[in-house]
Order: C-alpha cells, then sequence, then structure tokens
C-alpha cells in the first residue's frame, strides 16, 4: 500500500438512476485513484453495469454528480467521456458484428487521409501491430468479428479500450467468454495497466480473479454502495457476506 | 495477412458473381433470340431506361446498409418535380427552378431522418406516412391534371446529349462513382454500415447516431429529387403520379445487390447490376414481343429466386449471436 503516486482521477457523488419504478442506483459513491485497480462486486442486478454506463455517459444519470479531476458534471455523453480519457469495455462489448477487426478498433476514431477517407492500410497495419503487441489471438485481421469466438471477441474489444485508453479504463466482465489461456493473458494485461499507471476498474462474479488483481473492493448491493474495503484487509467470505447482505465489516 | 482464396472471394462477392451471371446468359440467349439486342441503339436504350432506377437505387442502399428503409422515394420525386415545373411555369429561369426543386428532396429526407432518429421511430412506418404525404401534395398543387411544356435548358437534362450518351446516363455514372467512394472509402459509409450492424455500439463510440442517420435519409432523398428531374425533363411533362411504385424495383435491386434487409451490408456494384439485370430483361421481353402482364411475373419469379439462393448461402455462414 506504499503507492504514494496514486493521485485521485473521478469521483462519483451520490449517483441515482431509476428505470420507472425500479431504482437501479440509489445515491452511490465512488472514488477512483490512479495507478490503482479498483474492483466492482455485487449481485446480479445490484447497479453495477448501470453505475459504469453512467461513467462512459451511455446512460445519463438523474441526480449527482461525476467530478472527472476536478471538474464536475452532472451527466456525461459518450464522446465527452471518450475525451476525458473514460474507455470502457463492455458487458456485451459493444462491437459490430458485420465489420472486420480494425474497423471495429477505430470505430469513431478512424485515421483519414487528404481530410476525406478513411486511411485502411494504417488502421490494418495498427491493429496488426496491436494483437501482436498484447499477445491476442486471432485468425486473420480481415475476419468479421461475427465470425470470432466469444474469447477473441472479447479480445478486441479490450484491445479497442486499451489502444484509445486514455486515462480510466473499465472492465465489465472482461473475461466471461474466455478460455483458460485467454483469460490468463487478459488479467496479466489488466494487472500491467493499472501498474502503468492507468486508473482500472473491473467488474466481476469471480472473487478469485479480483483478490488477485485489485487493490480495493468497492461492494454494491440494491444500487447503494454497502462498502468499500481494501483487498489486504479482508478475506473472500467477507466479501460474499457483504455481496449477500449476511453481515457487515466495520469500516 | 492471409492469401485471398478463390473460395473467399466467390464467398465475399457472392451477390456480384451471380448477377454477372445472370447478365451474360441474358445477354447471350437474348442476342440469340434477336439480332437486334446487341446493338449499340439498344444497349443505349437499356442504359438510358436504367439510369433512373440507378439513381434511386444509390440512396436506397445508404438507407437500408443502416437498417433503415425509405418508400417516399417515388412521392419524392413527383413531388420535387412538380415544384420544379411550377417555378418554370412562374418564368423562374431553369437553375433557379432546380434550386427550388431539388431541396424538397432534401427536405423530404431530413423530416424522415429526424423523425426516425431522434425519436427512435421504425422507418417503415415514417416512410409509409411521407410516401402518402408527398403524393398528397402532388395531386393538391396540381389538382391532379400533369403540367407540360419546359424551356429547352431543362429538356436537355432529360435527353440531352454529351458525347455518345446522354444526360441521365451521365448523372448516373458520375452519382455512382460518388456513391462508391461515400460508402466504401468515407467515414459516412463506414458509420452507415456500422449503424446498420449495431447502432448502439455506434452510439457507445462517441458518434452522433442521429447525424448520420438524418443525413442518410437526407442523401436518399436528394437522390429521389434528381431522378424526379430527369424523369420530368425526360417526358417534358411533370406528372404528379410519377415514380408510382418505384421504390420496390429501388428496394429490390438493392437487396438483389447483396444487401441485408436487417443492416450492416451493402454493394454499390451488386445493386447496378441488379438494376442491369432487371432493365435486360424489361427490355428482352420487349423485343421478344412477350405481352406485359408475363414481364411482371418473370420479374418477381426472378427476384425471389435470387434473393433465395442469396440468404440460403447465407445461412451457412458462421454467425454470431450478441
Amino acid at each position: 500500500m506504499a503507492e504514494i503516486e496514486k493521485k485521485l482521477f473521478l469521483q462519483v457523488c451520490d449517483i441515482k438512476k431509476s428505470y420507472g419504478h425500479v431504482e437501479a442506483l440509489r445515491g452511490v459513491d465512488l472514488d477512483v485513484y490512479t495507478r490503482e485497480i479498483l474492483a466492482i462486486v455485487g449481485d446480479n442486478g445490484a447497479g453495477k453495469s448501470t453505475l459504469i454506463k453512467t461513467l462512459a455517459g451511455v446512460i445519463a444519470p438523474d441526480g449527482g454528480k461525476i467530478i472527472v479531476e476536478g471538474q464536475a458534471y452532472d451527466k456525461l455523453n459518450p464522446r465527452q467521456a471518450l475525451d476525458l480519457g473514460i474507455s470502457t469495455v463492455y458487458q456485451d462489448l459493444s462491437l459490430v458484428n458485420c465489420r472486420d477487426i480494425a474497423t471495429n478498433i477505430f470505430l469513431g476514431r478512424e485515421p483519414v487521409k487528404y481530410k476525406l477517407f478513411v486511411d485502411k492500410k494504417k488502421m490494418v497495419q495498427e491493429a496488426v501491430a496491436l494483437f501482436e503487441q498484447l499477445n491476442i489471438n486471432i485468425p486473420s485481421i480481415h475476419a468479421q468479428v461475427g465470425q470470432l469466438s466469444g474469447g477473441q471477441r472479447q479480445g478486441v474489444a479490450v484491445a479497442r479500450a486499451i489502444k484509445f485508453g486514455g486515462k480510466l479504463l473499465v472492465f465489465d466482465e472482461p473475461t466471461a467468454a474466455m478460455g483458460v489461456q485467454e483469460t490468463e493473458a487478459a488479467l496479466s494485461l489488466i494487472s500491467s495497466l493499472g501498474k502503468q499507471g492507468y486508473a482500472v476498474i473491473i467488474i466481476s462474479h469471480n472473487l478469485h480473479q479480483v483478490f488477485s488483481l485489485a487493490q480495493r473492493i468497492c461492494v454494491i448491493r440494491q444500487g447503494r454502495v454497502v462498502d468499500t474495503v481494501a483487498t489486504a484487509d479482508v478475506t473472500p467470505n467477507q466479501v460474499v457476506s457483504l455481496i449477500t447482505g449476511a453481515a457487515q465489516v466495520p469500516a | 495477412m492471409e492469401e485471398k482464396t478463390l473460395k473467399h472471394f466467390i464467398s465475399k462477392y457472392y451477390s456480384q458473381l451471380l448477377l454477372t451471371a445472370v447478365l451474360l446468359i441474358l445477354g447471350i440467349v437474348l442476342s440469340c433470340k434477336t439480332p437486334y439486342f446487341l446493338t449499340w441503339a439498344n444497349c443505349y436504350n437499356i442504359l438510358d431506361q436504367t439510369s433512373i432506377d440507378i439513381i434511386l437505387a444509390l440512396g436506397m442502399v445508404f438507407v437500408i446498409s443502416s437498417a433503415g428503409i425509405d418508400l417516399s422515394i417515388g412521392s419524392t420525386m413527383a413531388f420535387s418535380g412538380i415544384i420544379m415545373a411550377f417555378a418554370m411555369k412562374a418564368g423562374i429561369p431553369v437553375w433557379g427552378s432546380l434550386a427550388l426543386g431539388l431541396p424538397i428532396g432534401i427536405l423530404m429526407g431530413a423530416c424522415i431522418g429526424l423523425l426516425v432518429s431522434g425519436l427512435n421511430l421504425n422507418p417503415l412506418v415514417i416512410t409509409l406516412g411521407f410516401m402518402s404525404i408527398g403524393r398528397g401534395m402532388a395531386l393538391i398543387l396540381t389538382k391532379s391534371s400533369p403540367i407540360f411544356g419546359f424551356p429547352n435548358a431543362f429538356k436537355f437534362l432529360g435527353s440531352g446529349h454529351i458525347g455518345p450518351i446522354n444526360f441521365p446516363i451521365l448523372m448516373a455514372l458520375i452519382l455512382v462513382i460518388l456513391s462508391c467512394a461515400l460508402l466504401n472509402v468515407t467515414k459516412w459509409g463506414y458509420y452507415a454500415l456500422a449503424l446498420g450492424g449495431n447502432d448502439e455500439a455506434v452510439r457507445r463510440a462517441g458518434i452522433s447516431v442521429w447525424k448520420y442517420r438524418t443525413s442518410i435519409y437526407i442523401f436518399c432523398g436528394l437522390m429521389a429529387a434528381i431522378a424526379g428531374m430527369i424523369t420530368i425533363a425526360r417526358l417534358n411533362c411533370a406528372d404528379p403520379l410519377a415514380g408510382w411504385m418505384v421504390e420496390t424495383d429501388a428496394i429490390a435491386a438493392v437487396v438483389l445487390g447483396g444487401a441485408s434487409l436487417s443492416g450492416g451490408k451493402g454493394s454499390i456494384l451488386g445493386t447496378i447490376l441488379a438494376c442491369l439485370v432487371l432493365g435486360t430483361l424489361d427490355n428482352g421481353l420487349i423485343l421478344l414481343a412477350i405481352p406485359s402482364y408475363y414481364q411482371k411475373l418473370l420479374c418477381g419469379i426472378i427476384i425471389i429466386l435470387a434473393l433465395v439462393s442469396t440468404e440460403l448461402r447465407s445461412r451457412k455462414e458462421p454467425k454470431s449471436v450478441g
């Protein structure tokens, strides 16, 4: 815990979001630091995905503030969030299946030549280099994303987030569809991102993963943050109790 | 980098290759049956007749690629044509009349695009509504009687010659090249296809979905207005019933050309080939003196056969969920 250089990147203050009568988030507070991996855990429907979608600007919260590097926002739009340096790997991946891998990696950020034409050659070259660097196996850079396996598609989504990394990388169940080897590779990648100075948020159901990766764990239950604990201070059983609501650990 | 095998090539360009084969077979059969078929005069005639269908289909390629549909292009054709005709009858010069008529297409497209993307409404229903609105406006303004007689400068746009070809063929050629570039090598084309594939992914990538969707319908509307201009210039007559049911031909050509109605796929080359196949078929049946009732029947059968073949093929390809 001797991370002196780590500094506050983003603060979530009292974020609320309802869908009709269902309150998905009932006032969530969260601090996110650079050089740290923060895990968000909670049962299905606890509000984890809704929370990170407000950070990504995909969902507009009903109330509360998002403070990024000292600047407060009521809500973000996807463009703003990306420009502020928040990259997200969504649970549903958000890939365009009928387009090829390079096109997906550069979606919305295509390099252009002569101010008009998409530079496909450059996209393909950079995408190939990126996959080599990240050690992600794909059959061909020209393959349509829809033809890839679940794990490979997650690899594409993770590669895209890292390529345009910014400052905060958010992973929503990044290894859910991956095989053993792919999971191992993805986790060591995420772990190295924290050391490189990125702020990282990871959502996972796998407590083993959470304990091996994260420095802090934020537990959400029924749209509220039940507790945020340092990984070193708790046991997996205590976290399970927090998730299910069986017990409270004194803060 | 993977090697491009023949199999890969065939599966990628299946629709285009199939249409080329059909076009060749049609050509061979027709030139055996009638010596007139393969003359320049007849080929020119086919190109001339097909040019309007091609222009309409070009707009439709982008709409269908983005998982939309536009049923209003026929009435946009008539509506914008009527406005041009009125303007010229009121003594406004030809360029001024075009400047009044062509924006009708842009306006119709903008209204459709904003309703479809802004309020997230079903394009089938919205454009069905605009199909009636456009036709209704054309009929109200003309009291349902056609307007005849335009200046020669305007008639040039329908039948004027530029070297060996006429203005409509040249216009179609220019728009084909433009559309090819737009669809394949610009962000606009990339986003049209991406919108058809997964519009939520496009939104999350920070791209303004409504802007791109609206501009796609505007492009389609403008193509319809250009087609309307050529039609009334060619006939020297602005008919409020012009372009009746042309949307079905345009949609058929785009889908035959390899696009998917669920979006994410579209080909300019395939669409042009499909227009030429349909045009050649019409022409050949006339040359063979087969009654026009049979033409409709045969066209329908060919469209269904081509679609079934393409669809069954695409089902064999690996697909994924989510």
